[in-house]
């Protein structure tokens, strides 16, 4: 006989095989807490990032901010040095870098809303052609292009031939070919969501197609249209290596689209590479954050509310 | 009391007052006690919504699995306490099969037999794992139909197959109790009369709590029967008695389809 | 011709013209819209192996598993080995690292703390994870993560493969989680019950039931984040180190393809433009391949 009798070992009167030994419940019951506080550990280390990159913006950036900030062009590297070895603030703003952003992700959102509503439309009318399964294909797999390669293209496209010379034309070509792909597939995925009775309804009373599409689908789908545009607008926001290739950057407000342009990654890109102004990194990246995480908010919001 | 006229001797479970809630004071189930006869089939009836799933789901502590919803009374298993027994042994000893057939979709007919061994890492010898495997589908009448496609996915059966495969699932670990959630509703009635068929067949070696919303079902295999009505027990005893000579007024009226 | 005089039939039919020629108006204009993107698509092939054409003239195919990349006049040569190498040990160490973290959070969001307020919470914030600008995550990794490595003894100034694996690995786990996660929350309620009815632990169920049943899921989402990662620029040439040598080891520094252009695409012209370009040619082929495959795999799950 075994020391440990065998009704202290097993439960039941189970047939010979199944038997649930205390060993091997109290070692399935540990891998299971284990493993919940490993999901758990993990987890918490995932999202650590964000937290700490923000505490960091904050922290050494929020001083800088100010309307000055908004409003005026950066200092040369003499004036920053100069405030550095004073121990002052280094006067001036990224006021270029604003315009500059504003201006490329308005001309791109004017190139790339339009085609893409249009062709999200096209996608959600004609859901089986052949056509329309490789226009998404297609869409599908722009969405994964690297944004560097877009700059090289934008750079083939615009730079060389049209502009002859960096443009911010060129920067929101780069930016439009990448919030394409996105509008198109969050018009599709909004457009299918409307219950196909409104449609026909507007279509049974002999309505002309486009008035259908602009009074019917387009209103219904509005807020998820408008969700869809702020995410693929604040996904290009901080782009910076595209326009490295196309905008250039530019130390002045400059809003002729054929000119080299500045814009707030660019501007951060330069304060990192000179050691006078690297102060200004972090206010510029905190307004950069700022602005992302607004555009990430409000499009949440709206998104939550029509749910 | 309500259950006078059940003595049940040696009973395979004991329930007592017990009482679930899925939100605070809001009881699903309100304090119901009966005794469920060994080897025998007891049938769980009421109408929609009366909480007989509630009931069934409590007994296997299936409810444990998600907050916020209270479980009070206590349950006896074979003269174990099963209230605070580790649900692990728990559920090895309650097999539960519910409304819609539910085989591992992942799993091959025979993993799916065995699948309750493989979650709790208990490694038999291959011998044992095919008799185990044809034990089971014996019992459930499947091996003949499946015995030349056990490595198919399981998801590949007709719905009464792969309901029955869902019970030689639950039969292969040898339960004290085997616990059925209405394991016909989705069944066409070729399937449903197979299955009836098993069930009698089966209680020669298991005891079985079986919900049914299928008053004729309830007559025709269990042999004792419990009313429930809003969360409570309201008749419980022989089938026969009952569908003959029931004694609450609600108990008549359900029988005779006044409502439910 | 005053509409008000005609015939009810007939003013019928005139306005079913009318509309029928404006319905045909506007499926053309469907149908036009939606060139655009295959004209996209195509003249950017196009343009990039037009581009890429001198480059690969002069060097051939041993463009590609050439290690010499030398722009000194006389001598020059481009190969891309080192650029090629270095994408994708970085990728897939990215990818190594994400893997465990990606693959806790898609279980804490679609298991464990499924539909609760802590997952509202902490779900958005992954989420955020992919709107953090890559230069941020540079000017991070530059100033806070480098000197912590630099600490633990990590060689080159904190600078190489490793630094630039590991924040390229925290800006694809979005990528990665948003995918499995939402697989994970898929999984029917009724198998982990089937499970949990066996007496298997919720770990038990977790591995024998959900990853099982959401596998093809969390491989496709593995898969885009891995292609998102190999196209990232600025965070890894902040980091990486930007030596053009194939890497050799993971403390080594090094370049990525991507990292590279950005790098000498300002003082480049001639051969060394078309050969920045036909590296670019070449990511944009594995990037679209990558991608190609994780859209299969989420097509076959239906
Ligand atoms: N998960 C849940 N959360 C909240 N309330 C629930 C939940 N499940 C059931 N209920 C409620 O508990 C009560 C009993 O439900 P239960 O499912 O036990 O009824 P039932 O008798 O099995 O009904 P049916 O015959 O329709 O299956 C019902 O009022 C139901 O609305
Ligand atoms: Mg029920």
């Amino acid at each position: 006989m075994p020391l440990v009798s065998s009704s202290l070992n097993e439960w039941g009167n189970m047939n010979s095989a199944a038997k649930i030994t205390v060993a091997n419940l109290s070692r399935r019951t540990l891998k299971d807490k284990l493993f919940k506080g490993l999901v758990l550990f993990m987890s918490l280390i995932t999202i650590s990032p964000i937290v700490l990159i923000i505490y960091k913006l904050v922290e050494k950036g929020y001083r800088q901010i100010s309307l000055d900030f908004i409003i005026k062009t950066p200092p040369n590297t003499f004036e920053a040095m100069t405030a550095l070895s004073n121990g002052e603030l280094i006067p001036g703003g990224i006021a270029n870098g604003i315009t500059g952003t504003l201006l490329m992700v308005v001309l791109a959102s004017v190139i790339a809303i339009p085609v893409g509503v249009i062709t999200g439309i096209y996608l959600y009318e004609n859901p089986g052609k052949l056509l329309a399964n490789l226009t998404r294909n297609i869409s599908d797999i722009l969405q994964g292009v690297p944004s560097i390669v877009l700059g090289l293209i934008a750079y083939m496209w615009i730079v060389k031939p049209i502009t002859s010379g960096f443009s911010a034309l060129a920067g929101s070509v780069s930016l439009s070919i990448m919030m394409l792909p996105m509008i198109v597939r969050s018009t599709e995925e909004t457009l299918k969501m409307i219950p196909e009775s409104i449609k026909e309804a507007a279509v049974a009373l002999g309505v002309p197609y486009y008035k259908v599409i602009l009074r019917v689908l387009i209103p219904t789908g509005f807020s998820g249209l408008l969700t869809g545009i702020l995410l693929g607008i604040s996904r290009i926001l901080g782009e910076t290596a595209p326009l490295m290739l196309t905008a250039l950057g530019s130390s002045v407000i400059n809003l002729d689209i054929t000119k080299p342009t500045s814009a707030i990654p660019l501007l951060i890109w330069e304060f990192y590479n000179d050691p006078n102004m690297v102060d200004l990194i972090w206010s510029s990246s905190l307004l950069l954050m700022g602005m992302v995480l607004t555009l990430n908010l409000v499009s949440k919001r709206i998104a939550a509310r029509t749910k | 009391m309500k259950e006078d006229n059940v003595n049940i001797k040696d009973p395979v479970l004991s329930i007592r007052n017990l009482s679930v809630a899925y939100d605070k004071g809001n009881y699903a189930v309100k304090d119901v006690s009966a005794d469920i006869k060994r080897n025998a089939v007891t049938a769980i009836m009421g109408p929609s919504g009366c909480g007989k799933s509630t009931m069934l789901r409590a007994i296997n502590r299936m409810h444990e699995l998600y907050e916020n919803i209270e479980t009070k009374g206590s349950l006896i298993l074979n003269g174990k306490d099963i209230t605070d027994m580790p649900t692990i042994q728990l559920r090895r000893m309650a097999g539960m099969v519910f409304q819609r057939p539910n085989p591992f979709p992942t799993l091959s007919i025979y993993d799916n037999v065995i699948a309750g061994y493989k979650l709790n890492g208990i490694r038999l010898k291959k011998k044992e794992r095919d008799e185990v495997v044809e034990r089971s589908l014996r019992d459930v009448t499947l091996w003949d139909e499946v015995k030349d496609t056990l490595h198919k996915k399981g998801t590949f059966l007709s719905g009464g197959q792969q309901q029955r495969l869902c019970i030689a699932r639950a039969l292969a670990f040898d339960p004290e109790v085997i616990l059925l959630d209405e394991p016909t509703s989705a069944l066409d009635p070729v399937a449903t009369s197979k299955i009836e068929d098993l069930l009698v067949k089966l209680k020669e070696n298991y005891s079985i709590l079986m919900v049914t919303h299928n008053m004729s079902q309830a007559a025709r295999i269990s042999d004792y029967s419990m009313f429930m009505y809003l969360g409570e027990l309201v008749e419980y005893g022989k089938t026969k008695d009952m569908f003959t000579n029931p004694k609450d007024r609600r108990t008549e009226e359900y029988l005779t389809g006044k409502f439910g | 011709m005053k509409l008000g005089k005609l015939p009810a039939k007939q003013f019928s039919q005139l306005l079913k013209v009318h509309q029928m020629n404006s319905d045909k108006i506007t499926k053309g204009v469907l149908l036009l819209s939606s060139f655009v993107i295959l004209f996209v698509a195509g003249g950017m092939i196009f343009s990039l192996v037009e581009g890429a054409i001198p480059a690969l003239k002069s060097f051939g195919l041993s463009f590609i598993w050439s290690n010499n990349w030398n722009p000194t006049e006389g001598k020059e040569n481009y190969g891309a080995l080192p650029f090629i190498a270095g994408t994708i040990i970085t990728s897939v160490a990215a990818l190594l690292i994400s893997l465990p973290l990606s693959f806790s959070v898609s279980l804490f969001l679609g298991e464990y703390y499924r539909g609760t307020r802590i997952a509202k919470i902490l779900g958005p914030m992954v989420d955020l994870l992919a709107g953090i600008p890559s230069i941020v995550y540079g000017l991070w990794g530059f100033y806070v993560l480098r000197p912590l490595l630099i600490d633990l003894g990590l060689p080159n100034q904190g600078f190489g493969i490793f630094t630039a694996s590991i924040i390229l690995a925290i800006m694809i786990i979005p990528y990665a989680t948003s995918l499995s996660n939402e697989i994970i929350t898929m999984v029917p309620n009724e198998l982990k019950e089937a499970a949990y009815s066996l007496g298997a632990t919720r770990s038990e169920v977790i591995f024998n039931v959900v990853v099982p049943s959401a596998r093809s899921g969390i491989i496709a989402g593995y898969i885009l984040s891995f292609g998102r990662a190999l196209g990232e620029t600025m965070a890894v040439t902040m980091l990486i180190g930007n030596a053009n040598i194939v890497p050799d080891g993971f403390f080594s520094t090094g370049n990525t393809m991507a990292s590279v252009i950005a790098n000498q695409f300002g003082e480049a012209d001639g051969l060394k433009l078309s050969s920045l370009i036909a590296i670019g040619l070449l990511l944009f082929l594995m990037t679209g391949i990558i991608n190609a495959i994780g859209k299969f795999i989420i097509k076959r799950m239906g």
